[in-house]
């Protein structure tokens, strides 16, 4: 959901500042993804959540309909829905309707494979009356780029669902990008794409989770591309949302808009298609797993798991504290840092002051193993990228079930760096507002005084 | 008449306010905005707009001291620019 926000009014300075309230954890989340299902009919060398197949064990109808009724009791205003591809779901469209009229919310991220022209004109109709939103995913400016690494057709399938939401008249789309080395360079013409589209651009950072993992090094942006990227996104700040996914860029000197703060298990968390919660959507790997929505109910997990509760405590910036950038980038991604096998407590792998690639020289790689894996066995359609590099042996046995204990501790210390922004999309205005036309500095100041 | 606390509010129907320790998150469904409200005080005026013939008088009724009323009469306008709450007309 491209969910506005702005801060509060200027007010009398309270005891703690909010952004020290979201450190310590909400009553709810204020960002929750929901993938709904594994299963794809891509395979994208990068998914985050190694999707393709459907995980038997997925939630039934029923089950889900009981989360959304959790969601509503709980005021989580609203969801981020996903997956894998959760349109091809058979209740997708009536879980929609159930979430709508149950005062929750949705943001559904699609490869477009189901969005008709005439799905497209009941989303922009009456009936969902704003409360849902849509993200497109496409990862180039060309087929070519696209296809490359979302696989062939893809780029066709997306483009053809943000022509038929434009034609019925939905207001406001988003075309979805995680920037790659391959796209970086077409910053430019994925804006003019957004615009034929009426759709809002998004850029997201290429994470090395799930099959990203494997393709992470091939893929992610050079570091004079990460400089190139700022550059542009500080000119462009105002009319592209990024879900805060750069601030690790912010080092580079003046901050990009955006909460610098990690939401994970604290403002954000991800709940997959079996009903297992983790720390954020970036982080699915039982080290982040924090209970079973099934086992426990959400609201249980969310507020109790000691897994939750202990990336709420106060964290130790580790080896990034004595640099002098801390405060910008706040050590970056702790899931950037896990998947590469860097440590939680040091700089991130993409750190612009050249920290990270440091580590990852020196460290040797030892890259965690992953604990699911739901990826297809390979087929014609899938991307040329994969085939290149296809992870050697993957384990294709979920590992963690409903059944399964819960939580496991992380075994390296949490830290209080986060890519994901649990205010993710600000709508550009309050953005500016709020911290592009403000210092750090500033920005923090007002935050201890209470001023928007 | 040009102090928002001199007028009446109400609340903007597709509008929901949570409770949280600071104070609570307001959220528009329908242009899905979202605010943070940083005053548990703030969240109880909000609530009271409506039973009230003015701001200033939910003010008082929340106890908020004079010396704050300028800040709040900011607050109520920062929650109407984003259409949480709105002009109610009087009887």
């Amino acid at each position: 959901m491209s969910v506005d926000h702005t801060a509060a009014p200027a007010l009398p300075a309270a005891p703690l500042s909010l952004v020290e309230h979201f450190e310590r954890g909400l009553g709810a989340p204020v960002c929750l993804t929901w993938e709904l299902t594994y299963a794809c009919n891509l395979s994208c060398a990068h998914c985050l959540s190694s999707s393709g197949r459907r995980d038997p064990r997925e939630l039934s109808t029923r089950q889900c309909e009981d989360l959304i009724d959790e969601f509503q009791r709980m005021q989580v205003f609203y969801v981020n829905i996903g997956g894998g591809e959760p349109t091809v779901r058979r209740d997708f469209w009536h879980l929609l309707r159930y979430a709508v009229s149950h005062q929750v919310g949705v943001k559904f991220s699609t490869n477009g494979v189901r969005l008709t022209p005439e799905r497209a004109r009941e989303l922009a109709g009456d009936s969902y009356d704003g409360y849902v939103d849509v993200q497109v995913s496409l990862d180039g400016a060309t087929e070519e780029v696209n296809d490359y690494v979302r696989g062939p057709g893809s780029y066709r399938t997306a483009t053809t669902a943000l022509a038929n939401l434009r034609d019925a008249g939905f207001s406001d789309a988003k075309l979805s990008v995680v920037c790659t080395r391959h796209n970086i360079e077409q910053l430019d013409e994925l804006k003019a794409l957004a615009d034929r589209f009426n759709a809002t651009l998004r850029l997201t950072r290429l994470r090395p989770s799930g099959r990203g993992a494997d393709v992470w090094d091939d893929l992610h942006p050079l570091p004079d591309q990460q400089r190139g990227l700022y550059d542009w996104l500080m000119r462009h700040g105002d009319e592209v949302l990024t879900g805060d996914s750069f601030f690790h860029l912010s080092a580079y000197g003046e901050s990009l808009p955006g909460l610098n703060l990690c939401g994970a298990g604290r403002v954000v968390c991800l709940i997959d298609p079996v009903g297992d919660v983790y720390a954020c959507p970036f982080a699915i790997h039982d080290e982040f797993l924090a209970g079973n929505v099934v086992e426990r109910g959400f609201e249980a997990v969310w507020r109790r798991s000691p897994l939750f509760e202990r990336l709420r405590a106060p964290q130790s910036a580790g080896a990034c504290a004595t640099c002098s950038f801390f405060d910008s980038c706040r050590g970056g991604c702790m899931a950037a840092k896990f998947f590469t096998g860097l440590p939680l407590d040091g700089p991130d792998p993409e750190c612009v002051q050249g920290h990270g690639r440091q580590s990852l020289i020196e460290g040797g790689r030892d890259r965690p193993a992953p604990s699911q894996d739901h990826s297809r066995p390979a087929k014609r359609a899938e991307p040329i990228l994969l085939t290149l590099s296809r992870r050697s042996s993957p384990r294709s046995t979920p590992a963690a079930g409903p059944q399964q204990e819960l939580p496991t501790q992380p075994s390296a210390p949490p830290v209080s760096a986060c890519n994901q922004n649990p205010l993710a999309d600000h709508h550009p205005a309050y953005v500016d507002r709020l911290d592009s036309a403000w210092s750090t500095s500033e920005r923090k100041k007002a935050a201890e005084n209470g001023h928007p | 008449m040009s102090s928002p606390l001199d007028r009446a509010w109400t609340l903007t129907p597709s509008v929901a306010i949570r409770p949280e320790t600071f104070g609570g998150l307001a959220y528009n469904f329908s242009n899905r905005k979202m605010v943070f409200l940083k005053r548990p005080k703030l969240v109880e005026v909000v609530r009271l707009l409506d039973r009230h013939p003015d701001a200033r008088s939910a003010l008082r009724a929340a106890g908020v001291p004079t010396c704050d009323h300028v800040a709040y009469g900011r607050a109520v306008e920062q929650l109407a620019s984003s259409d949480m709450i709105r002009l109610r007309r009087q009887v």
